[in-house]
């Protein structure tokens, strides 16, 4: 199972290099979702794919998943939610100003606006 | 004084409870200024207090909700992460003053001074934690403040270099998350001083070794170290100077620090491989950062690759695993600091005074604004490590540890560098102040260019005084030194039984 999981992180991380080298911002930002995506799905097959019942205390429960991965991935989602809102309305702001989504016309300094 | 337990987690809590109390008077200027600077001076005069503690009692540990060690979160405050609280305190209060002139009302308006409390809580969380995926969330808090505080005003340009900068950041965040799992899933733990029992128990294999290059990515980026500082010189030219100056002084030191602290603490089993790739990159960096302070005729990006340079210097002092180059990255660390909040300052308000950040466009201020000129003359043989100033001690330890441990090269191009650093903040020196004043200096108030000098001055006397007071500093820096070199105090600190 973990190896299948192992696959698909890879196949996840792979799309969002690819979408991140783009142009437009918005394919940018859609990778940067699929690379939390990976991240957190590789954190929970890291914690291991063993146990039967859920992290929650009931009688007769003896085998149940590592609890531990799973409040770290709870973390990480409102994190990486945060932050995907803001950058999405950065977006917005940024295309508003520059009249673009391309990131190849966004260059420039101080001396060259 | 049994009930102070909790004193290490004031600089933390502090700045938080101030940020919050900021978002209740959004239009009130006046209460936004006093409530930071009332906060600030606390939480300063806290962390004063947590030095003189674990000074006299040792390595300050909590755990939170009194949970035994390796399963709560526990936080830690040795002495380095306990002088880099203090020293992340005393700058953002002089910032802070710095600010109420410089950086404009409608930015007042619009939460500056929250967004920079909760950046320092996020800054003193990172370097007072002793859990990893706690060390994680406290940089996503510095991070995410910010990303406010660099698009605050929302300028063409800061909204342009803002993208570049978050897509950067949320990259390494999501590498350090992939790093903490790879961690986690090989020593089954997240408690610091935990790991590094676990990795030591299992003798760093390679895989350990790959978590440690991994760690280094991660970090190096957080810190700007060849070849992951492409993103800098951008994205820090574009906020207005105070954050320019909190930035710089602040941030890079942060993923400085997590490379001090994993590389004393996890990868100590195997340091041919590590420190030897973080000896190279720091020496690389040391050099990217030489060619680009030439490279300008802009004053900020002078002083930014200034900061890519000192990154390189204290990541090659601590590579050299030695006392004399730990202790040396330790003192260089804070001089640094201290410095460059002077330094971004000072070139504040030369660009003040003059409209302009282009050096071909200025000169003769000498004439017009002498103390401004003296006070960045001292600044600048403070940064380049004049003797008597605050970079000498530092730079004579780090070289000192290179020629113990054979890294002669590496000792030559650290003081080579030297040579360049000078070079290029003395242009600065010679284009803004020597030669015939230009046409027409723009229109200025002279009450706010005094109030402005007010904490740049204070900044460049601290770090006077942190040279010439070396010998009395000698001892606290002897005391992290220690716990760097022998992780074993920082361990029994922890899991105390």
């Amino acid at each position: 199972m973990e190896l299948i999981m192992a696959i698909v992180i890879g196949i996840l991380f792979m799309a969002a290099v690819y979408l991140i080298l783009s142009r437009s911002i918005l394919k940018i930002i859609i990778g940067t979702g699929l690379l939390s995506h990976g991240a957190h799905l590789l954190i929970l097959t890291m914690g291991g794919l063993g146990g039967i019942a859920p992290p929650v205390l009931a009688d007769g429960v003896t085998d149940y998943a590592d609890p531990l991965p799973q409040a770290l991935i709870l973390t990480a989602i409102v994190i990486s939610f945060g932050v995907t809102a803001f950058i999405l309305v950065l977006a917005y702001r940024t295309y508003a100003e520059h009249k673009t989504d391309n990131m190849n016309l966004m260059r420039g300094n101080d001396e060259h606006d | 004084m049994t009930n102070m337990i909790n004193l290490l987690l004031f600089p933390i809590i502090l700045p938080f409870l101030f940020a919050i109390l900021l978002l209740f008077f959004k239009e009130n200027i006046f209460m936004q200024r006093l409530l930071a600077f009332i906060g600030l001076t606390v939480s300063l005069v806290a962390a004063l207090f947590l030095v003189a503690k674990v000074k006299t009692d040792g390595i300050q540990v909590i755990t939170l909700g009194s949970w035994p060690a390796p399963f709560g979160i526990s936080m830690v405050s040795d002495m380095l992460s306990a002088l880099l609280v203090t020293t992340t305190l005393l700058i953002t209060l002089l910032v802070v003053v710095y600010s109420f002139t410089s950086i404009g009302k409608e930015r007042e308006r619009y939460f500056y001074y929250p967004a920079i409390l909760f950046m320092i809580t996020g800054v003193n969380g990172a370097f007072t934690t002793g859990d990893i995926f706690n060390m994680f969330v406290f940089f996503e808090v510095l991070l995410i403040a910010s990303y406010v505080l660099i698009v605050l005003g929302g300028e063409k340009q800061q909204l342009r270099e803002s993208i570049k900068y978050i897509l950067v950041n949320v990259i390494s965040s999501a590498l350090f998350v992939i790093t903490i799992a790879y961690l986690y899933s090989v020593v089954g733990t997240l408690n610091m001083a935990d790991i590094s029992v676990k990795i030591a128990q299992v003798g760093q294999p390679g895989i350990i070794t790959v978590i440690a290059v991994l760690m280094l990515i991660v970090f190096g980026i957080k810190g700007s170290m060849f070849p992951l500082y492409f993103w800098l010189p951008g994205s820090y030219a574009a906020p207005p100077v105070p954050v320019l100056a909190l930035f710089g002084a602040l941030l890079t030191k942060v993923g400085v620090y997590a490379i001090m602290r994993t590389y004393t603490l996890f990868f100590i089993n195997d340091i041919g491989f590590t420190h030897e790739i973080l000896l190279v990159l720091s020496i690389l960096t040391v050099i990217g950062g030489c060619i680009g302070a030439l490279a300008y005729f802009d004053v900020k990006q002078i002083i930014i690759y200034n900061i890519v340079i000192a990154i390189g210097v204290i990541l090659f002092g601590v590579a050299q695993m030695n006392e004399a180059g730990i202790s040396g990255g330790i003192f260089y660390l804070i001089h640094d600091m201290l410095i460059k909040g002077a330094l971004f300052l000072l070139i504040g308000i030369i660009i003040y005074v003059t409209g302009t950040s282009n050096l071909r466009k200025m000169g003769g201020l000498m004439k017009t604004h002498a103390p401004l000129g003296w006070m960045y003359l001292i600044a600048a043989f403070g940064l380049a490590g004049v003797p008597p100033l605050s970079g000498f001690i530092g730079k004579l330890l780090i070289v000192k540890g290179a020629f113990e441990a054979g890294t002669i090269l590496g000792s030559i191009i650290i003081l080579a560098s030297s040579l360049v650093v000078l070079l290029s903040v003395i242009r600065i020196f010679i284009y803004a102040f020597w030669g015939a004043p230009t046409a027409e200096l723009p229109v200025t108030n002279h009450r706010s260019y005094r109030k402005m000098m007010i904490p740049a001055v204070l900044l460049v006397i601290l770090s006077v005084l942190y040279g010439v007071g070396t010998e009395w500093l000698i001892p606290y820096m002897a005391d992290a030194t220690d716990v760097l070199l022998q992780p074993s105090i920082y361990i029994d600190a922890v899991l105390k039984e």
